[in-house]
């Protein structure tokens, strides 16, 4: 299965990410959001940071956890090269979920060719149907 | 969709089922075609359906589709009952532009002008990823989402002729950093004073047509030739996570459930969030002032270098393109406050405007629209029509018409740079891909915007300026 598929969109970048499981697509739409920026399988595993956020439905924990990475990269110049140990729980009436998101720091060795700036609700969308599907478009 | 035409530049869709009021959409029949292709007319008819709406819900002749309020999409809302909204200001808040004037021409510069665009690359951070000269305290940064440009001119960055020539006079009162949250305030620090990337840039300009020779004089603007430099950029990161934090804690306050679109979320202006939101929405413009005011100084700085000499680079206006404000206009007879979202539209106001410097007082505003790489840009001037057009509102830029995807396939930056300098442009990035996707291929005809702009009214045309060199961040 193919990890995630962009879109025609006028003035933003859309994406479709797949997985089997949620939290595979979860990992696939982040991957594809870093894809906007640098090349994700180019950046080392240098260093790691936890994450936990959480939503009141599965659209806003998608948001929250893909800002993140945009959030990573203007407050540490953190580069993510793959988030691992994803897992999304219900607790209560919120979603949560913790992942380790491992990459590294920016340098020049590494070659930044796109900016995201922010995460949008626009034509977002959370299927089930053999496989999991999130659709996202992102402001550039 | 009923779309009924009013005249040459304007069409009306009118109001039905949830529409409080009607949306009117200044355009041509040529940019009409793009416009119906997205999503920007069902966005401006989701708009007029909002608690409050006063009026018409409008959308500017650059407008394309946006995320709940389209870009280009201009609209008011009653002080006591109507909404302020996040999505209706956009995730880069008072991204704007700012447009200084030199005592060059462009056969002064032209043999420096890849020296001039070399140095200012060195001068200005751009780029993603790139960090700020400064690293600043979170005080700092908060006195600077107080203070705005003046924070900037306090700290030698400027002169204090720069802020009576800055929208707002470079400072919203209203803002109250106390409400940032601890994110925006971290993702704030690094990237004060740095250009961005996306559509941001500083161009170096001359002027190839004046229209109005009256009023480009009070602008500053004085023959054909003459050397201007443009500066595009935002609030970076601190803007962006204050839409995103706001539209969160509305969602959470209000729900979403009857939104057509959930980037609609709001909250009531005299709502505690929806103050929240405009004290820390202004914050986020206090900072992007600042921010254009360092660059300024910086680019003011390349050329004594290089030039020997920035004598005579005044600024000529600074506008926000991105922001929501507390403004009185004519309603029904009466003069009333309203609340004005003005999403990647600029504000053109005419001729006694208490809101706009006692220099241009006599004539009407500065509105500074930028074209997209490698085309014009226009001056232009706000008129009194507008106030009752669309609450003194046109038009912020090409607008695009074909996503970055796109044109990457169909564009190459390599090749676009070759096309450029072919007509005697140079050009500096910090990306190929970059420059491909902001193509001029793949945006509105600019020419056809502003035309559309002069003759509904909304501003009229003053100078048409053309790049000689081009830094894209």
């Amino acid at each position: 299965m193919e990890r995630y598929r962009f879109l025609r969109h006028t003035a933003d970048a859309k994406f479709q990410a797949f997985g089997t499981t949620l939290e595979e697509a979860f990992i696939n739409a982040a991957l594809a959001t870093a894809s906007l920026m640098w090349d994700w399988e180019k950046i080392e595993k240098k260093i790691e940071y936890k994450v936990e956020v959480s939503g009141k439905d599965l659209m806003q924990l998608l948001s929250s956890f893909l800002e993140e990475i945009i959030y990573l990269l203007d407050s540490k110049m953190f580069l993510l090269g793959f988030p691992e140990n994803l897992r999304i729980e219900k607790k209560g009436s919120l979603h949560v979920l913790k992942a380790l998101f491992k990459g590294d720091k920016y340098s020049d060795k590494y070659k930044i060719h796109g900016d995201v700036k922010a995460i949008t609700y626009n034509e977002m969308e959370i299927e089930q149907n053999v496989h999991f599907m999130v659709q996202v478009v992102v402001d550039v | 969709m009923e779309l009924k035409r009013i005249n040459d530049y304007t069409w009306e869709i009118p109001k039905e089922g949830d529409m409080k009021v009607p949306a009117l959409i200044y355009t041509s029949a040529k940019l009409l075609e793009s416009v119906r292709r997205d999503m920007t007319l069902k966005q401006a008819k989701n708009v007029a359906c909002l608690r409050g709406i006063q009026r018409k819900s409008y959308v500017m002749p650059d407008a394309h589709q946006g995320y709940g309020f389209p870009i280009g999409g201009v609209a008011a809302f009653d002080m006591d009952d109507g909404i302020i909204s996040p999505g209706g200001v956009g995730y880069d808040i008072n991204c704007g532009v700012r447009l200084l004037r030199t005592d060059y021409t462009e056969r002064d510069i032209h043999e420096r002008r890849a020296q001039l665009l070399a140095e200012m690359s060195k001068a200005v951070p751009a780029g993603v990823g790139k960090g700020g000269i400064t690293r600043l305290s979170r005080n700092v940064l908060l006195e600077v989402c107080a203070k705005g440009a003046e924070w900037a001119v306090e700290n030698g960055y400027g002169t204090r002729e720069d802020l009576e020539r800055t929208e707002e006079s470079g400072r919203m009162e209203a803002a109250d950093p106390s409400y940032l949250s601890p994110r925006a305030v971290e993702r704030g620090i690094p990237q004060l004073g740095t250009l961005g990337a996306g559509n941001h840039f500083l161009e170096i300009q001359k002027v190839s047509e004046i229209y109005d020779e009256q009023v480009s004089r009070v602008f500053g603007i004085d023959s054909v030739g003459q050397v201007l430099m443009m500066i595009h950029c935002g609030s970076r990161g601190l803007g962006h996570q204050v839409a995103s934090d706001y539209i969160r804690l509305m969602e959470n306050k209000f729900g979403i459930r009857g939104l057509p679109d959930r980037e609609l979320i709001n909250a009531p202006i005299r709502s505690q969030l929806g103050e929240r939101y405009y004290k820390s929405m202004s914050a986020a413009v206090n900072y992007a002032f600042a921010n254009r005011q360092m660059i300024a100084h910086w680019v003011r700085d390349v050329f004594a270098k290089v030039m020997g000499s920035s004598e005579g680079m005044s600024q000529v206006y600074d506008v926000c393109h991105n922001v929501a404000k507390f403004e009185k206009h004519k309603i029904d007879g009466k003069e009333r406050e309203v609340c004005i979202h003005r999403k990647g539209a600029t504000r053109s106001f005419g001729p006694g405007r208490e809101e706009i410097p006692e220099i241009f007082r006599s004539v009407g505003q500065p509105v500074i629209i930028p074209g997209s790489m490698g085309t014009a840009s226009y001056i232009l001037v706000g008129t009194s029509e507008a106030e009752q057009l669309s609450f003194g509102s046109t038009a912020h830029g090409a607008g695009r018409v074909m996503s970055r995807h796109e044109a990457l396939r169909r564009f190459r930056g390599e090749q676009i740079k070759q096309e450029m300098e072919s007509r005697g442009i140079e050009l500096k990035s910090t990306s190929w891909k970059g420059v491909a996707e902001e193509a001029s291929g793949a945006y509105k005809d600019v020419d056809e915007v502003v035309k559309v702009s002069h003759k509904a009214g909304l501003g009229k045309l003053v100078a048409k300026v053309v790049p000689v060199g081009v830094m894209k961040g």
